[in-house]
């Protein structure tokens, strides 16, 4: 993809960013931080491509990569999970 | 297979997320919304191992699952066991592995342009976009694990600051764009790798400097700013890849972390800049000592005289602060305030914007302790009815309450939105001491007559009254 497409995905990715989490509750901007947090974890698909070029040959690169992935890793799940739990503790009045 | 179906693959991720961050606006919809964040997760994975590991054999994928293994299992023990009081040293951590990952990322593809570039070759355009991610991933890195020193009390809470600070980090920050410049005008010389190691090395340095000299109490920005950085990093990496779910997700992040950053320097009256530029508030206690002598007389009362003015109180309306987290008082809190609304006592919560040290804190703790989040109110909402309100119960908080931001254009508060908790019939103060706040300023409302101070540790103090209360 030429970069002007790309750029023109993420002004307007801005935007809708812009205007998602205006709309947040201040009283889950801490869950926010975690979700934020986890999603953009998806830089883990970064070391995957590093992780699986060398085609299971340990080099520079794929180590580089399968370290990103373990990082990203300890993010996804810790973001997304520790979320959950703020989360789960919001209960309305009885 | 058409590679257009992982095209739509990504672009179902991305929206996926946006769907998680939208599910925030109300504590209905927000699990679910976290649900859809981990399909998307999942489906971008899944994609990209179709994409780029076809053909492969099953083991070429051992070491992948391993490193997804250890880091899972660790990321879900942290998640798990984290105190909720520590959550923002964990956002700290987690922010700090945001901007690891983008810098590994950028290693391997430079070491390894034949996987992630058309004909193995870095053109300049991809250079300049590898290098802004690798260089923000290195800063979020090396800022988030000082905040994260700071928020867990390993480094001082107090800024650290030395003269020509500002100059040398502006030094610094020019020589990063010159090597990205150097490198990106001919990227696939093997002696500007140099420079790819400068810029790492370099924006390692910077990331320590600009956090170093912000005090304890304005981590609530830096948090969100290093949540924003993470994102721009992702930005960059996606830009590389020519990743859409990456770049999109990079830039949902970006403006969300840059929104928080707004909306706490709002809360404080403060200019990103002056944040940045740093030297402003320490650890709250270690002003205490030489916060000056006594300014009137200090009304001070025991857990008796607080739970007797509540137990005829009609409304009551609680303002916690960091004190509160510290002292873990939240849960005698929800009992107190339990007993009060047996007794037929309204009572509410309210939150200021920056209580806490990271945005929502206070929220959260709160409801660890159950209690409900339709009883929690923001200072905009809540505001006009300490008027009508017997009792303010101020418990671990301080500079949020002080009227010195309205009236003193001196202070160094001046500007900063309060909780109008003077204008209650009757405001108490749950406080270790009669220390200033982190701004070292002195609150006037200490001296008052309509305030009634307990000095002690804030959950102890709150258990006393909560005896008294079923005394009587």
């Amino acid at each position: 993809m030429d970069f002007l497409s790309l750029f023109t995905i993420f002004v307007l990715a801005v935007f809708v960013g812009f205007y998602v989490v205006w709309g947040v509750t201040p009283a889950l901007h801490s869950p926010l931080l975690a979700v934020t947090n986890a999603i953009s974890s998806v830089i883990i698909v970064g070391g995957l491509i590093a992780a699986v070029a060398s085609k299971g040959i340990i080099d520079l690169s794929s180590t580089m990569g399968l370290i990103a992935v373990l990082l990203a890793s300890v993010n996804i799940f810790g973001g997304f999970m520790v979320a959950q739990r703020m989360l789960a503790m919001f209960k309305k009045k009885k | 297979m058409d590679n257009t179906i992982f095209g739509f693959a990504y672009l179902l991720s991305a929206v996926l997320f946006i769907l998680a961050l939208k599910g925030l606006s109300s504590p209905v919809s927000a699990r679910k919304g976290n649900t859809y964040g981990m399909i998307g997760m999942t489906i971008a994975v899944v994609t990209t191992l179709m994409l780029h590991g076809s053909g492969l054999d099953i083991s070429s994928y051992t070491n992948i699952i391993i490193a997804v293994a250890i880091g899972g299992i660790f990321g879900s023990i942290l998640a798990l066991k984290i105190s909720m009081t520590a959550l923002p040293q964990l956002v700290a951590a987690f922010h700090s592995l945001v901007g690891l990952a983008a810098v590994f990322v950028a290693i391997g593809a430079y070491k390894n342009p034949g996987a992630f570039f058309e004909g193995g070759i870095i053109s300049t355009g991809s250079m300049i976009e590898m290098s802004l991610g690798l260089a923000i991933g290195a800063i979020t890195f090396s800022g988030s694990v000082i905040a994260f020193a700071k928020l867990q009390g390993l480094v001082s809470g107090n800024p650290l600051v030395f003269k020509g600070q500002h100059l040398i980090n502006l030094i610094i920050f020019l020589a990063i764009l010159t090597l990205i410049y150097l490198i990106s005008m001919n990227p696939m010389n093997p002696e500007n790798s140099q420079y790819f190691w400068m810029i790492v090395g370099l924006s390692f340095f910077i990331g320590f400097l600009v956090v170093l000299p912000i005090g304890g109490a304005d981590m609530p920005v830096v948090v969100s700013m290093l949540n924003s950085y993470s994102g721009w990093a992702a930005c960059g990496i996606g830009f590389t890849l020519q990743n859409t779910a990456l770049i999109i997700t990079g830039a949902l992040v970006g403006s969300s972390g840059a929104i928080l950053s707004y909306i706490m320097c709002k809360g404080m009256n403060r200019s990103i800049v002056s944040v940045l530029l740093g030297g402003f508030g320490g650890d709250s206690d270690a002003a205490a000592a030489v916060a000056g002598g006594p300014k009137g007389n200090v009304k001070q009362g025991s857990a008796d005289d607080a739970s007797f003015i509540m137990g005829n109180a009609q409304k009551v309306i609680i303002v916690p602060g960091y004190g509160m987290a510290v002292s873990q008082a939240q849960h005698a809190l929800r009992e107190m305030c339990d007993i009060l609304k047996e007794k037929g006592v309204e009572v509410k919560y309210a939150i200021h914007p920056v209580a806490g040290r990271m945005p929502g804190h206070m929220n959260v703790l709160l409801a660890e302790a159950n209690v409900p989040y339709d009883e929690v109110f923001e200072l905009e909402e809540i505001n006009h009815e300490f008027a009508t309100a017997d009792v303010a119960f101020v418990i671990g908080a301080n500079d949020v309450t002080n009227p010195l931001a309205k009236t003193d254009p001196q202070s160094p508060i001046y500007g900063m939105p309060i909780l109008d908790v003077e204008k209650a019939a009757t405001t108490l103060f749950l406080k270790r001491s009669m220390a200033s706040g982190y701004a070292g300023v002195d609150n006037d409302l200490f001296f008052r007559d309509k305030t009634m101070m307990l000095l002690g540790d804030a959950k102890q103090t709150t258990e006393e009254i909560v005896q008294s209360l079923n005394l009587s």
